[in-house]
């Protein structure tokens, strides 16, 4: 009855399916940030803006020197991986949750992709997300001090890394979410509180032996000193250290994801 | 080639309900196949587990012959879901959206771009490209989904419920489309819950309810099946052959108890006239329950489809 033979998607090679599946994935998440460019580049800009002029001019000149730099050019490495590990991990767990909950998440579920390649997709927008947003506030933070660039390598290692993290921590968080206070409850009680006692400020050696001791035990203490490393030359921790934890963690995590994706876990009924 | 083979499907939702109890369906390529059932009876959830959206609890699917647990992406390659409730992105554009779902199933962007304005312009959303999903009325809706369905050229293509809450020229043009397409050679299931669909669009058709199939035959054969009725008549002498009535199905189940299928638009004075004729003496007559009317009856009573969405 087929008055033409139909062409056969199924035998293309699937490594050409998957390729081009996580490019569409990617340009949708690249779609849905310009869409939304002003809840997703605006925000991090401002509130950037609004710690240089507070803590680095205002309150920063007060304080003098932390470890040997400017206190604004101290925090603004910890400034700028704030809003990337905020915006890598934001962007992942709204367009996720997102597609959750408005059920367009079926649209990759029907389609022959695996989970991982679905993770790699969405990791990729947190990725970009966090470098853009990290851009932006690396240029204004040009506007209140001048950095200088001691590590390119590291500087750039480190940021994809840590966006990398936060954005399967995001996936995470979408996974088990089923409402939308559900999603801003982690940033809130966990991220926020872990990045500010994460040495974005000040210089764990400053603090009380024991409280230095815990502080070793916030993951982001160490991505924002290998990252402040790559700027400055300074840490508080030992950076093959900080790299051998962070790649762990982005293993781990992925690991974790895409197992509760194979799962069905918060996807599948 | 069989375009879906479903062998012992089972569901049984955390929540404890069992929605399917060990169905099996064959449905050959080419064919256009009704599921058809009142609701709750299961449609939607065969449909989830043959496009892995919902886990099954046992059983096998295959899809042109590709298992879902062994080889599940060319399973779903083959695959275009028309779903029972709107899954679109509600802020995307529609060209956009049936684009990226091309390049989910593997178009490269080129042809994904070609192929999307030839199945928008089928579907007479072309005009409507750069509007927002969410602006579209319902019957847009409907038809973006379909559009996004096809946008991959599936050999099988599964529609739960399309024309549930469409008004009935859009349902109707519809009908003609998917007419069309399958006369093209791709194979359509699609789930309902009026009679009237399937029997205007599907050749075979599978009878779903509380989760077991409880007829598979060709659309006529049941059309029959529901105009006629079952008769059991208990006769006074014993009878050793069924008494001759033509035009009548008559069967003996035992010697006193005679069996006759009826339709609808025959009378029963014939039957009686005959017997008389022949002297076998009716004591009593009863109407045998017809499983499938007794479903229909309750199709019936389910409530009136939503009347919205005009194009
Ligand atoms: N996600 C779910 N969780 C629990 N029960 C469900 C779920 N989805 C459907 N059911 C139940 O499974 C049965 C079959 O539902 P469904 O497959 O949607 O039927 P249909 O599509 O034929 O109307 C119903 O009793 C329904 O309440
Ligand atoms: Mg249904």
């Amino acid at each position: 009855m087929a008055a033409t033979p139909l062409p056969r998607l199924e035998d293309a090679p699937a490594w050409r399916i998957r390729w081009v599946g996580y490019l569409t994935i990617l340009r949708r998440e690249w779609g849905r940030i310009i869409r939304i460019w002003g809840q997703t580049l605006v925000p991090p800009a401002v509130t950037a803006a609004l710690y240089f002029i507070i803590f680095g001019s205002l309150i920063g000149r007060r304080i003098g020197e932390m470890d040997g730099f400017d206190y604004i050019q101290y925090i603004a490495p910890g400034l700028i991986m704030m809003s990337v590990i905020t915006n890598s991990f934001g962007n992942v767990v709204s367009s996720f949750f997102g597609a959750k909950f408005g059920k367009h998440v079926e649209e990759l579920l029907v389609a022959p992709l695996p989970n991982w390649l679905i993770v790699c997709g969405y990791v990729s927008g947190g990725l970009i997300r966090g470098l853009i947003v990290g851009l932006v506030v690396t240029a204004v933070a040009l506007f209140f001090t001048h950095l200088p660039v001691a590590h390119p390598f590291i500087v750039i290692a480190s940021v994809v890394l840590t966006s990398i993290v936060f954005s399967l921590g995001g996936f995470f968080n979408a996974i088990f979410a089923k409402n939308f206070e559900q999603i801003s409850w982690f940033p809130t009680f966990v991220l926020t509180p872990l990045t500010y006692l994460g040495g974005v400020f000040y210089s764990v050696s400053l603090l009380p032996a024991w409280a230095e001791k815990l502080s070793h035990l916030n993951p982001i203490l160490y991505m924002v000193n290998a990252f402040r490393y790559g700027f400055l030359g300074a840490s508080d921790v030992d950076v093959g250290i900080a790299f051998a934890i962070t790649v762990a963690a982005a293993v781990v995590m992925f690991a974790v994801v895409v197992t509760l994706m194979n799962r069905g876990t918060g996807i599948r009924e | 080639m069989q375009a879906l083979s479903i062998r012992g499907l089972a569901k049984t939702y955390s929540n404890g309900v069992q929605a399917l109890s060990g169905i099996d369906l064959e449905v050959p390529e080419g064919e256009f196949f009704a599921l058809l059932g009142p609701n709750g009876a299961g449609k939607t959830t065969a449909i989830g587990i043959i496009t892995s959206l919902v886990t099954k609890s046992a059983g096998s699917v295959a899809v042109f012959g590709h298992d879902i647990d062994r080889e599940l992406e060319r399973a779903k390659s083959c695959i275009g879901l028309v779903p029972q409730e709107i899954n679109f992105n509600m802020f995307e554009k529609v060209f956009t959206i049936v684009v990226n779902q091309a390049g989910f199933y593997g178009i490269p962007r080129r042809a994904a771009v070609e192929r999307a304005e030839e199945c928008l312009r089928q579907l007479q959303l072309w005009e409507k490209r750069d509007a927002i999903a969410r602006t579209l009325s319902g019957g847009m809706k409907r038809r973006l989904m379909i559009a996004r369905a096809l946008v991959h050229r599936p050999r099988l293509l599964i529609l739960d419920e399309p024309t549930a809450g469409v008004d009935i020229e859009i349902r109707r043009s519809m009908w003609v489309f998917l007419r069309e397409i399958n006369a093209r050679g791709t194979t359509i299931i699609l789930t309902t819950h009026y009679l009237e669909e399937a029997e205007n669009l599907c050749r075979q058709v599978a009878i779903i309810d509380r989760g077991r199939i409880i007829e598979n035959d060709r659309m006529s054969n049941v059309v029959r099946k529901l105009n006629q009725e079952t008769f059991v008549l208990n006769l006074r002498d014993a009878a050793s052959a069924p008494p001759d009535l033509p035009g009548y199905a008559a069967r003996l189940l035992d010697d006193h108890t005679l069996e006759v299928d009826v339709s609808k638009d025959q009378g029963l004075n014939d039957i009686f006239a005959r017997l008389s004729a022949q002297r076998v003496e009716v004591l009593s007559m009863r109407n045998k329950v017809n499983r499938l009317e007794e479903l229909f009856m309750r199709l019936v009573e389910a409530p009136a489809p939503v009347r919205a969405g005009v194009a």
